[in-house]
């Protein structure tokens, strides 16, 4: 339906460039007169596109975005006084998808009521009328538009400085786009998070050390009450990423020094692209290859050994992830290592220095601010990395530093608590966010830091 | 003359140099005035450097003898730096760079296949155009050397050797109370000096300088000029400048470089009051360069 | 000078050259041992590379292929069409199944009793009677003769064939007991069980049955959600990059926006599935699992990369251009779009291709906007319920059947062929209008 609309609006746009050229044309006095024009032809016809364009363009944007909350809010206000009487947030909004669902046809998770079944009605009805004034609305804003270019068309009408102011407002609006996004993602979690912090103090959640948070449905089910300690998660999370860390930097760094102090350049030229590959790979790869590979020959190999190792480990997860993070750190080394000025490697060869002496004593302390910085960004990768850990970590909360049992991570828990049914506004949801919002400030942090150390680090040898 | 420089590297498989080749090679016809030197350290005879294809440095000839300092001067690209840094095999972390005749040093070819270039670089030190302090403290800067060479045996041992470099390089007396702060916080000056003194810690034979007071102010050049007429006690040195007072003030021979041609040879003062090469005189005099 | 390392006294010139020759030995042995060490974590990677390629493909390379059972059908006119109208919803309502036990049952007439029957008829797929149906639809005068027809076999059946299930272990550890052991070895004698390319893998969406899976919805899905996010991403894209590198003016503002888009490109992606749930569906009520939320979250997710691209593609072009076209009286923007952007274009492509391979490969923000629904039908459209590649290899991954192992590595390497096109256009890109000024 919209989308017509916007094919529609495309169409009217395109007509309106073409009428604005040929009606500049026209009022300069035909093609021989254009040079009394102040722009070129083209300009005019820009002008009355973004005049026929914009403001429906934005209406329908807007009204997009608001059609849905508005319709549904009318619908829930319309809704009998004896069917919302006593229901809490959460079930009057189970109520509301469920009107929703049973007008655009698909499951009803409830039996369907009369009363219900009018509310459908009603809303397809809203939604209809919405659609209809939004048709009206955006074609009576682009006819607008077109006219008022078109009265404005003459000679002196300065078509170009008013495109490009124009074009200048879209493309600061689009450079700002990064900052809403960072925007929406703080008042996304954080408004959540408030919600959840209401019911379950900040205490328990950072110091806690029960982690349970299925809330069953009645009262007198195990476990009612939920648990929510973190902390079992935060110490998950660190163990595989200190795994990943311990695969990856000793690995990306030596291949990093190797590749660009020792090997040949033919080497160099296939083996850096090759490594780079384990960077492209997307990290549900990896996270089947963690699950169906590297967890049963880690758990087979405890077994030879004597130990008994979780199929879930966390060493399988944080290896897989190590492997991820190699090309990462790698790159990242290589490039603080190009970055230390040959007259460094010069100093320390004139003197007598082997290779390896270069590159222990002079290089690498010569490069330590930028490795740690890479560093530090690989860690937030590691923290913030998700299908592995989906994939091949458990579930279970376990307070332990012990690499062979299983430990869940926050990132496996945002995942787990946020997909299969959900009730908006129930503890366990919220849950998701206040751990969303944890890991945002932690990663943001990291990164911070990181970028900070190696832009001062740049400059150092620039 | 018939001998090319591929033959005279050959005819000395083993690395030593036979008095006899010394004669021969003192036919050289090339360079004008006396290339040789009484109390020969370093023996240079047609050395010729290629980059790729392009030919840098055409057969020349050059002794650098004890005690002494020999300074290089010639306009810009005539070579001379390049010439220097074949001294010391640092030439060999340039890819695509060749060096064919014979460079020997108290009788031992340089270039010879098996020599190894660590000890040759310990004998052989080198103090570049711009300063380049190690981002580590001023001690280690010095002490970076005889650690990895392992000169000293103990803690004591290193202090002391650390304080006689510092001081045989005019700095102990401006540091000693800071030295465990980055060497990249001195002045450019000190910078030099801290390097020099990095290169003597290690006990060289012969010392390169590579315009070492291009980057530093007058009074800092001052300094280090001084320092290189102390050094020459114990060291030989050549050293690579564009300044021809410092040529002057610092060396006691000279050599003229152009285009890859090592022109004129001679005692400094020879050089500066009476060239015998045309080209010599241009550049003396300031017709061009 | 006392120092006994100085060269200038005449008992001790050489002690320093002699301890610098003593130490040569050790120090070479730790030259070695570093070089072995940087090597060695060189092939290690590049061990790790094949390895997870070999396993994937090792894992993917059966599902290629589909065993299928040859049988003689009789479209038995009696029980698809008793009436003989031949019309559509009677043909489509008809019960196939029948009609493929029966040529099973006719291959093997001493199987008796209810058990062995049953065991008999699970030869076959869930989605034979599909398959027989589609048959009879498209070409009714099939109906009252006898055909030879491949049929799909169960994926149980499928997975033996293929030694994916083994012959030698003992019955009760085994999915295929001894008598479809004896069955499949009866009908391979007779020339009736083969392998087959696997076309299903490729048209059909997404099912239960592991035999009857492909990996079109998902592909469709992806393909949807990649447009959308083209659409939206490079624009806004090259506009942000066109007015940070070009126009803005160096004041702390533009100095947040740049250190902003920095620490955006790190952010961990499921935050981005965090922001996309509660602004894009919550709040402005996107419809969920469809293509056109997951393009919206993908599109903010690959803003930084492109961006920080674009921006370096502009910076590449030489001043020298702006200056003449500016000489020349042409405004700003004139320049930049007439000379500048074109110039820059094809970093900013490959900058953008590298973006879409990072959003074709994304999973974890697509989970949270419930594009891991269980989706058969094959989407049409931006705002049909779908999901996309990745999601469909993590939730096959998921799922207990031994054959959905293979179909989850063979949709992995579908997957990366997609991703190596992309980068390997991105490399051609570079190097075709790769420029040095």
């Amino acid at each position: 339906m919209q989308s017509t609309l916007l094919i529609v609006l495309l169409g009217i746009i395109a007509l309106a460039y073409h009428f604005g050229r040929k009606r500049a044309v026209a009022v300069a006095g035909g093609p021989t007169q254009i040079k009394t024009l102040h722009s070129l032809p083209t300009y005019y016809g820009l002008y009355a596109a973004l005049w026929a364009g914009l403001p429906a363009l934005l209406l329908l944007g807007f009204w997009a975005g608001f059609q849905e909350t508005v319709v549904t809010a009318m619908v829930k206000a319309q809704l009998p006084a004896e069917m919302t009487a006593g229901l809490s947030p959460g079930r009057l909004g189970l109520l509301v998808n469920d009107i929703r669902n049973l007008a655009t046809g698909n499951i009803v998770s409830s039996e369907v009521t009369p009363e219900i079944q009018a509310a459908a009605d009603n809303y397809l009805r809203l939604q209809g009328i919405a659609s209809i004034a939004l048709w009206a609305l955006v074609l009576a804003v682009a006819a607008g538009g077109i006219s008022l270019a078109w009265r404005s068309m003459a000679p002196q009408l300065r078509a170009r400085n008013r495109v490009e102011s124009t074009i200048m407002v879209i493309l600061v609006v689009f450079s700002s786009i990064a900052i809403l996004t960072t925007l929406g993602i703080v008042l996304s979690v954080v408004f959540e998070s408030i919600l959840f912090f209401r019911s379950v103090p900040l205490t328990e959640f950072f110091f806690g050390t029960h982690w349970s948070p299925q809330i069953a449905l009645r009262a007198d089910q195990v476990g009612a009450a939920g648990a929510f300690g973190a902390v079992p998660l935060f110490t998950g999370t660190l163990l595989i990423s200190f795994i990943a860390m311990l695969i990856a930097v000793p690995i990306g760094l030596m291949s990093a020094i190797y590749l660009s102090e020792y090997a040949p350049r033919r080497v160099r030229s296939l083996a850096k692209p090759a490594l780079e590959i384990l960077a492209g790979i997307p990290t549900v790869v990896y996270g089947f290859f963690a699950a169906l590979t590297v967890a049963p020959f880690v758990r087979d190999l405890g077994a030879s050994l004597g130990l008994d190792v979780s199929s879930e480990s966390a060493l399988a997860a944080g290896f897989v992830m190590g492997i991820m993070i190699i090309p990462f750190v790698s790159s990242l080394s290589d490039d603080v290592i190009n970055a230390v000025p040959q007259s460094m490697r010069d100093g320390s060869y004139a003197l007598g220095a082997t290779q390896s002496e270069t590159v222990r004593r002079v290089i690498i302390p010569a490069a330590l601010p930028g490795i740690v910085g890479g560093v530090l960004l690989a860690v937030s990768r590691a923290i913030g990395e998700t299908m592995i850990v989906v994939m091949a970590a458990g579930m279970a909360a376990n307070l332990t530093w012990n690499p062979i049992e299983s430990v869940t991570t926050v990132t496996v828990q945002i995942v787990t608590l946020l997909t299969g049914d959900q009730e908006f506004d129930s503890p366990k949801t919220l849950a998701a966010f206040a751990l969303g919002l944890t890991l945002f400030v932690v990663t943001l942090t990291l990164n911070i830091i990181a970028l900070h150390i190696v832009r001062k680090y740049r400059e150092q040898y620039e | 003359m018939s001998t090319t420089a591929a033959e005279v590297g050959r005819a000395t498989p083993t690395g030593a140099i036979t008095a006899a080749d010394l004669e021969k090679d003192r036919s050289f016809k090339g360079t004008i005035g006396d290339i040789t030197s009484p109390n020969a350290r370093m023996v240079c005879r047609d050395v010729n450097v290629y980059y790729g294809d392009k030919q840098a440095i055409k057969r020349v000839s050059l002794d650098i003898g004890k005690n002494e300092v020999v300074s290089m001067i010639g306009p810009s690209g005539c070579g001379k730096s390049t010439f220097l840094r074949c001294l010391n095999r640092m030439n060999d972390t340039i890819p695509g760079c060749r060096v064919t005749g014979l460079i020997a040093l108290d009788g031992v070819d340089v270039y010879d296949k098996k020599l190894d270039v660590v000890p040759l670089r310990a004998q052989v030190g080198m103090v570049f155009q711009k300063p380049n302090p190690f981002p580590k403290s001023i001690y280690e800067n010095v002490a970076y050397g005889p650690r990895i060479h392992g000169l000293t045996n103990n803690k004591t041992e290193l202090d002391e050797l650390v304080e006689t470099s510092l001081r045989k390089a005019g700095l102990w007396e401006e540091v000693k109370d800071r030295l465990d702060q980055p060497g990249t916080g001195l002045s450019g000056g000190q910078q030099q000096r801290l390097c020099i003194a990095r290169t003597i810690a290690v006990s060289p034979e012969v010392i390169l300088m590579d315009e070492p007071c291009s980057a530093l102010d007058p009074i800092a050049t001052a300094k280090i000029e001084e320092l290189i007429d102390e050094l020459r006690e114990n060291y030989s040195i050549a050293i690579v400048t564009h300044s021809m007072q410092q040529a002057a003030r610092v060396s006691q021979r000279t050599a003229y470089f152009h285009l890859g041609d090592l022109v004129e040879v001679g005692e400094t003062d020879q050089i500066f009051t009476n060239p015998q090469h045309k080209l010599t005189e241009d550049y003396i005099t300031g017709r061009f360069g | 000078m006392s120092n006994p390392a100085t060269p200038d006294g005449a008992n001790s010139p050489r002690r320093a050259i002699d301890a610098v020759n003593a130490s040569l030995k050790r120090r070479y042995a730790a030259e070695k041992r570093f070089r072995l060490m940087g090597m060695s974590a060189v092939i290690l990677g590049l061990a790790f590379v094949a390895i997870l390629f070999v396993d994937i493909v090792a894992k993917g390379w059966p599902a290629f292929q589909q065993t299928s059972i040859q049988l003689p059908i009789y479209f038995d006119a009696q029980v698809i069409d008793p009436e003989g109208t031949r019309e559509a919803d009677t043909l489509s309502r008809a019960n196939y199944v029948v009609l493929a036990r029966d040529a099973l049952r006719a291959q093997f007439p001493d199987v008796q009793g209810r058990t062995d029957v049953r065991a008999l008829n699970a030869m076959l797929s869930p989605g034979v009677p599909q398959q027989l149906r589609e048959l009879v639809m498209a070409d009714p005068s099939l109906i009252g003769t006898t055909q030879e027809i491949w049929l799909i076999a169960d994926d149980d059946v499928d997975q033996f064939v293929k030694g994916a299930i083994p012959r030698d272990v003992p019955e009760l550890e085994r999915r295929v007991k001894d008598q479809t052991v004896a069955w499949i070895d009866a009908l391979d004698e007779r020339g009736r069980i083969e392998k087959k390319f696997n076309t299903t893998f490729f048209t059909a969406g997404a099912s239960r049955e592991p035999e009857l899976a492909g990996i079109a919805g998902a592909l469709m899905g992806s393909f949807y959600t990649l447009v959308l996010t083209l659409l939206f991403s490079f624009p806004i894209a090259v506009g942000a990059a066109l007015y940070l590198e070009e126009f803005a003016p160096k004041n702390k503002w533009t100095d947040i926006i740049e250190v902003n888009i920095n620490n955006l490109a790190a952010v961990p992606s499921i935050v981005f599935g965090l922001l996309g749930l509660a602004v894009f569906i919550s709040f402005f009520g996107v419809p969920r699992s469809t293509p056109l939320v997951g393009a919206l979250v993908l599109t903010l997710m690959t803003l930084p990369t492109i961006i920080i691209a674009s921006r370096a593609a502009l910076k590449s072009v030489p001043p020298s251009i702006r200056e003449a076209a500016l000489g020349v009286g042409a405004s700003p923007l004139q320049t930049q779009f007439h000379h500048v952007l074109p110039l820059a274009m094809p970093g900013m492509l490959t900058g953008t291709i590298i973006g879409m391979a990072q959003a074709l490969g994304e999973t974890a923000p697509l989970l949270m906007i419930g594009m891991i629904a269980f989706i058969v039908d094959i989407p049409g459209g931006f705002t049909d319920p779908s999901t996309v590649l990745p999601v469909q290899i993590f939730l096959w991954a998921d799922s207990p059947e031994r054959g959905f192992i293979e179909k989850t590595s063979a949709a992995i390497m579908v997957l990366l062929g997609f991703l190596l096109l992309m980068n390997l256009t991105a490399v051609l890109l570079r190097r075709k209008f790769e420029r040095r000024w």
